[in-house]
Order: structure tokens, then C-alpha cells, then sequence
């Protein structure tokens, strides 16, 4: 095997535990009641349009953006609007949804539901951005950063190349390897919509090794279609090659200055299952109230195991329902991956844009070890994709060494992915204490920040 | 912890059966000195409720103190040894992790500093096979003495010290020094289970054989040859089990190679030139007063600054 391409700084190799890589995505069946919640994007809530009574179809705009960095939420079902009131999401905090009583299932007008691959390319670059932020198209990587905004970067900003990421690096999940599987032309149809509206720059889709059906049927579905430049790029198995920075470095050899965004060395990075969302809200008008979840997990059988469409708003507890129940051994849900997954506190919240799996995993899976002491063995910053130090950003988080400390130590950059929690042989919770250490750094910079603005507004004066 | 005990295991088991139960016994009191005062410690001095003896350090400690004596050595000296590298060096610096020297090397340095005479006492060895093995000094010592009387260096090696003998088990020497094939075989074993890196133990190595091939090359009657310098004294216990220990070593492999180098030197300038026949313990301990500017020079490249 030839060397394959990967990031340069840190990484680990967990077992990848793709167990339900054979289960082929499974339509789920509607609930009686979904609740769709505002808050499922980076930035600001969504405003409800509708009030508690109205008749929408599926497919409806429910919501409004409530900000420049906010999307469009629209309904999953068709149905009558309960009510819209505070809900708890995954993790218990209260946010406001949407109540609707499903109806049947009828979709609003102009939504194209064939499946017959519209492959040409539209030429009007405002008219397909606007489309994709009508139809609330956000990342569905993980951020949910709202898509329409990450394609306009500006006029002073050039793309230089957009990678679409299939690396799926988190163990268990397969709604990335599915879709690449089933939907491949769609997400290359996609890929060439948003290569049009960044200006024409070359394109990657980057998947891990361990995927090789993905990676053929991707090369294949690219050589039917015969778009130029586009291509599919095989990478290393190593934990996080699906992070947006360390995708950057592995595809360019490029590496994003501290606080900076990718656009600033030239790269935009949009993971599949949102390539294939710009495809259905450009070609077809349809809005993203559906995706794929994997139900998995190391203490449930493989015929248990799921990848799942579910719309918007459907109850975890009624897909776990649907799937068989929780299984005995779980001690612990997650939703996402067990590298960077919240616990899922709270089975009643509902799923969101982003939702992608529910990951059920054993006592001996989330073990935590006696903690001993730190001997300084470096695993940690070995391990550190991003090159910092856990074990002396823990050291000055005990000290509360914040801003000569940690701050000059970069805690900022800290991408959370979990890789020092992982290696560390004393079992020490870095991440824990890190996380926490940078969100109060970056309180901290963000307060100056605002301070230095004040001042200079006041200068000017 | 317990991989570094396992990777001891050959070195020990070969020492006994060279050394017979005096070995045993130094090895045995060392241990079970190291953890006493370990729990003592921390129980009755640091008054924790549970004590960090399960974590196998003391263990490890005390078998490299036991295995950096002679195996004549009394009780007595082995357990103020013992006092010194848990209480001193690990305790009085807040134990595992926080120690500056590594605490059987500077144990060793003690004991050679307090007690020299017992500390140089080698006998031959005499162990349960009654091997046939050579009688007397080490190799290092007999070379030390021999220049001063004023011999060469082919002489003095000409009166029986094979490589052999060395690789396999025979000379004279502490445990540590018996066989060099043995502690190598547990230090593989420490790189296959990715214990350790190799990068210290091979620039130590490196230096060694490149300096010590230099001033070989320039005179043999005067300075012996690198593969004596590798296979000698305490210099493979000492590169791939003390000078490796995470503690005491510097975090990064650039601070690792430059601290293999000054570890390397040292030792050849003090077997060279130095009043001491062996230097590696003193390299040792020397270069761990650097670790902490290593670790402050050499840091992980950050991505996305320069």
C-alpha cells in the first residue's frame, strides 16, 4: 500500500467499530407528534412563523433566521401546530419547539420528490445561494454552521479549493459511509453546485481508508458525471482526519492560523451528507428536514444496528422505540461518536439537522480508570492534533494560570476532539479540565476583545 | 509500570543465577525497602488515605537500585539507599511524576559518594551453576587501575575480558552490568509493548560509539574500543531503563536526542578521564538537571503557528 495522505500534527488510532456498515439506510416511519426545535444551527434561534393551531404541510417554513448567522426551520410532517414552547434538548437545556400533530404526509408546493438525478448545474450563483438558505441548508459535520453563509465568504476571500469531507473519522457512525454508498451522484451533483458558487475552484472529497466501497463508488459516481475537477481523495485511518483543520492540512498541506477561518488559506470544507443536502434544496427544493442516523453502539447486536432517514423533530425515544428498545448493557447513550459525542441526558429531546447517531455503549466502553499521577510521558502532546500540550494546559488550569498561562499555551485552539483523553495511560481527564480552561480563556479574550472595540470607538470620537 | 518489571525480569533472573541468593537478597531487601518506605510515606507523612504503592514505581525503582549494586553489599546499605531515592529524590519532590532525578541513579550516586569501599567490593561471580567466570574487577575498573600502573589498554583486556562474556553474563559487575543480552531483550520488549521510544537509548548509544571511535582510532594503548564502551559497566541498564524513565527525560524527541548526546559525553569523558572508572550514573543525573530547559526549548509544533 502506498502512503496515503493524512494530516501532519498528532492523532490517534481507535478501533473504528463500524459495525453497522452493512445496514442499509432504512426509511423510519413518522411519529405521532414531532417537536422541532429553533436552536439547530451555530448562531442565533430561529423565529417561529406559525402559531399554535395552523395547518402546515411538510416541507413548510416554520421559522425564520433570527440573525445573520441563523437558518430557516421548516416543518418535518404534515399536520396541526400544538404548540411552541420550551422543550429540553439533548442536553436538558431548555430550548423553544415547535409542537405538530402529524396529519398524513403532504408536502408543500414546488418540492420535486422523483428520484431522478438532475445532474445539470444551474448557472445563477445568487438565485442557487439563495436557494440553499431557503431551504435552511446547515453543516451537517457537526458544527451546523448555516451553509449559505460558509459559501459567501466575501468579495476580498478566493476559494482555492473546496473539500468535501467523507472521512467519518468517529468511530461507530456509518450515515456518512451510507450516503457516500447510496447517494453518491447526489453528493457529487452537490459538490459541482457549490464548486459553481465558490467560482469555479477545484474540488476534493476526502475518505478514510477504511471505507473503500465508499471511495469506488464515489470515483465512480465522479467519472459518470464527468464534472472537471473533482476528484476523490483516499486518506489515512487516523483519529481526527475529519476535522475541518486537520482535513486542510491532509488535502492541502495548509494549516489555518490560530482564530482564523479555512477561507483565509483558500479552503472550504463541507462534509457529504451536507453536499447532499445542497443537492436536494438546488435541484429538487427541498428543505433539510430529513438526514442519517446510526443506531450502533458495542452492546447491541448487528442485526439491532440502523442507519436511519429520520426527519426533524422526531423523539430519540420513539426511534430508540422503533429500533427495539435500550438495550440492557447500555451505561451509557451518546449521540455522535465516542471520540467527541454529548451524552444523551435526555431520551424525550428530538432529533435536530444534525442529529447522527444514537450510540449505546457498555459499562466497559466508557470506563473511566483510576486517575494516577501525570509521569510525563507526552502521550498527550504527541497525541494533540492541533500540537498543544494537555499536560501543561492541565498543570496551568490547576495553577488558574489563565491568560499568561494557558492563553500563550493556546488553549483557544483546542478542537475538543478528545485524542489526550485517549492516550493518556495515567487516565487523566484532560479534555475535561481543558475544555472548561478554554472557554473561560476565551470569555476572557472575547471581553477584551469587545473592550479594545469600545476604546477605539471612543478615540474616534 | 508493570511492563517495565516484566522487561526487568531476564536481567534479574540471569543476575541470580550468576550471583546466587546474595543477589536475591540485595534485590529482595531493595524492593521491599523502596515500597515500605513508600507507604510510609505517604501514609504517615503525607497522611493520604490511599497510598500510590499499586501504581508499581517503588517496585521499579527498587529493582534498579538493587540492580546498581554489588551484590555484596550489606542490608543496611541497600536500605539507606532505598531511603534515599523514595524519601529524598521521589517523596520530598511530591512523589511519582514530580521528581527531578531519577531516584535509583541518584541512590546509586549516594551510596558510591558514602560508602565507596562497599560500593567497589566486586566479587566474582558465584552463582548456583557455579559458572566459570572470571574473578575480579569490572572491566572498567580493571582498566582505570591498569592505566594508572601504567599498562596499555590491549594489555590490560589481554588478561581475559571477552565480549561474550560481556554480551552474556560473567564479568564483574553489579546486576545491572551481568549481561547485556538480557536487559536488551527486555528493552525490546519495552519498544514492542510502545513503553518507550527508542530515541534516547540510540543517540546515547550513537555518541558513545562515535567518540569513543574517535579517540580510538587516535590511540588504542590509551582509550579502549566502542563496542567495550557499549557492552560495559552500566551503560545498557543505564540507556534503556534509567535514562528512558518519562519522569526524568525531556518530553519531546529533539530534547530527547540532545539529552541521549549529553548523557553519551559525559559518560566517555568521565570513563576517560574522569577518577571514576564508570560515568554513566553521573551522566545521568547531570543531564536530568537539564530536562526542565529541554522541555522549555523544545515544544510541540503547534499547528497553524509558527
Amino acid at each position: 500500500m502506498s502512503k496515503l495522505t493524512t494530516f501532519r500534527i498528532g492523532g490517534v488510532h481507535p478501533d473504528d467499530a463500524k459495525l453497522s456498515r452493512a445496514c442499509a439506510i432504512e426509511v423510519l416511519p413518522l411519529p405521532q407528534t414531532v417537536y422541532i426545535s429553533m436552536a439547530q444551527h451555530l448562531g442565533a434561534p430561529a423565529k417561529p412563523v406559525v402559531a399554535a393551531g395552523d395547518k402546515v404541510k411538510t416541507g413548510q417554513v416554520i421559522a425564520e433566521p433570527g440573525g445573520f448567522i441563523s437558518a430557516y426551520v421548516h416543518s418535518s410532517v404534515s399536520g396541526t401546530v400544538k404548540s411552541i414552547a420550551p422543550r429540553a434538548d439533548l442536553a436538558g437545556r431548555m430550548v423553544t419547539h415547535v409542537e405538530i400533530a402529524v396529519e398524513g404526509d403532504e408536502w408543500a408546493e414546488g418540492i420535486d420528490l422523483s428520484d431522478t438525478l438532475a445532474s445539470e448545474i444551474p448557472q445563477d450563483v445568487p438565485a442557487m445561494l439563495e436557494c440553499i438558505k431557503a431551504c435552511g441548508v446547515v453543516g451537517l459535520g457537526g458544527a451546523t454552521f448555516p451553509t449559505h453563509v460558509k459559501l459567501n465568504p466575501g468579495p476580498n476571500a478566493k476559494a482555492e479549493c473546496l473539500i468535501i469531507n467523507g472521512a467519518e473519522c468517529e468511530p461507530y457512525l456509518t450515515s456518512d459511509f451510507r450516503i457516500m454508498l447510496e447517494r453518491s451522484r447526489e453528493i457529487i451533483v452537490g459538490a459541482a453546485i457549490m464548486q459553481k458558487i465558490l467560482g469555479g475552484c477545484r474540488c476534493v472529497v476526502g475518505i478514510e481508508e477504511n471505507k473503500p466501497e465508499a471511495i469506488s463508488a464515489m470515483e465512480k459516481a465522479c467519472a459518470e458525471l464527468g464534472y472537471p475537477d473533482i476528484s476523490v481523495l483516499p486518506l489515512k485511518k487516523k483519529y481526527p482526519q475529519g476535522g475541518e483543520k486537520q482535513l486542510i492540512d491532509a488535502v492541502l498541506r495548509r494549516q489555518v492560523k490560530s482564530g482564523r477561518l479555512p477561507i483565509s488559506e483558500g479552503a472550504v470544507v463541507q462534509n457529504v451528507a451536507t453536499s447532499l443536502a445542497v443537492y436536494e434544496a438546488v435541484q429538487k427544493h427541498k428543505p433539510l428536514i430529513t438526514n442519517v442516523l446510526t443506531i450502533t453502539g458495542d452492546c447491541i447486536p448487528v442485526e439491532k444496528q440502523h442507519n436511519y432517514l429520520f426527519r426533524i423533530g422526531m423523539p430519540l425515544s420513539y426511534i430508540a422505540e422503533y429500533a427495539g428498545g435500550v438495550p440492557e448493557g447500555a451505561a451509557k447513550i451518546v449521540s455522535g461518536g465516542p471520540m467527541m459525542g454529548k451524552a444523551i441526558v435526555n431520551l424525550d429531546a428530538c432529533t435536530v439537522k444534525g442529529s447522527s447517531s444514537i450510540l449505546y455503549l457498555s459499562a466497559a466502553a466508557t470506563r473511566r480508570g483510576t486517575e494516577s499521577a501525570c509521569i510525563r510521558c507526552g502521550r498527550c502532546a504527541e497525541a494533540c492534533p492541533m500540537g498543544l500540550e494537555p499536560f501543561l494546559l492541565r498543570r496551568l488550569a490547576l495553577a488558574g494560570d489563565q491568560e499568561a498561562g494557558l492563553e500563550a499555551n493556546a488553549v483557544q485552539d483546542c478542537i475538543e476532539c478528545g485524542c489526550c483523553l485517549y492516550s493518556c495511560p495515567a487516565q487523566i481527564p484532560l479534555l475535561d479540565i481543558i475544555r472548561q480552561s478554554k472557554a473561560e480563556v476565551m470569555s476572557i479574550m472575547r471581553a477584551r476583545a469587545a473592550e479594545a472595540k469600545a476604546a477605539a470607538a471612543a478615540s474616534s470620537k | 509500570m508493570r511492563d517495565v518489571v516484566i522487561a526487568l525480569m531476564p536481567a534479574v533472573i540471569v543476575s541470580i543465577l550468576v550471583y546466587g541468593w546474595r543477589e536475591l537478597m540485595v534485590l529482595g531487601v531493595s524492593v521491599a525497602s523502596c515500597v515500605v518506605f513508600e507507604y510510609l510515606i505517604t501514609r504517615y507523612l503525607f497522611k493520604k488515605e490511599s497510598t500510590t504503592i499499586g501504581d508499581l514505581s517503588a517496585v521499579v525503582t527498587g529493582i534498579l537500585l538493587g540492580m546498581n549494586l554489588p551484590f555484596t553489599s550489606p542490608w543496611w546499605i541497600v536500605c539507606i539507599g532505598a531511603l534515599f531515592a523514595i524519601g529524598v529524590v521521589k517523596m520530598s519532590f511530591g512523589g511519582l511524576g514530580q521528581n527531578v532525578f531519577n531516584p535509583a541513579i541518584a541512590a546509586r550516586v549516594f551510596l558510591l559518594i558514602s560508602f565507596p569501599v562497599a560500593m567497589t567490593r566486586w566479587e566474582a561471580p558465584q552463582g548456583v551453576f557455579a559458572l566459570d567466570a572470571y574473578s575480579g574487577p569490572t572491566p572498567l575498573g580493571a582498566i582505570k587501575e591498569g592505566l594508572m600502573n601504567g599498562s596499555t589498554v590491549q594489555d590490560i583486556l589481554g588478561e581475559g575480558f571477552s565480549y561474550t562474556q560481556m554480551l552474556f553474563a560473567g564479568i564483574g559487575g553489579s546486576a545491572g552490568e551481568v549481561s547485556a543480552i538480557a536487559l536488551l531483550l527486555g528493552f525490546v520488549y519495552l519498544l514492542v509493548r510502545r513503553v518507550v521510544r527508542p530515541h534516547i537509548t540510540l543517540s546515547i548509544w550513537l555518541t558513545v560509539f562515535v567518540f569513543s571511535g574517535i579517540m580510538w582510532l587516535c590511540d588504542p594503548s590509551r582509550f579502549t574500543d566502542p563496542v567495550f564502551n557499549l557492552l560495559t559497566g552500566g551503560m545498557i541498564l543505564g540507556s534503556c531503563f534509567m535514562a528512558t524513565d518519562y519522569v526524568t527525560s525531556p518530553m519531546s524527541v529533539k530534547g530527547g536526542i540532545i539529552y541521549g548526546i549529553g548523557i553519551g559525553l559525559l559518560t566517555m569523558l568521565i570513563r576517560y578521564f574522569g577518577s571514576y572508572p564508570e560515568g554513566m550514573s553521573f551522566a545521568i543525573l547531570l543531564m536530568n538537571i537539564t530536562v526542565p530547559l529541554l522541555n522549555r526549548a523544545f515544544h510541540q509544533k503547534k499547528y497553524g503557528r509558527a
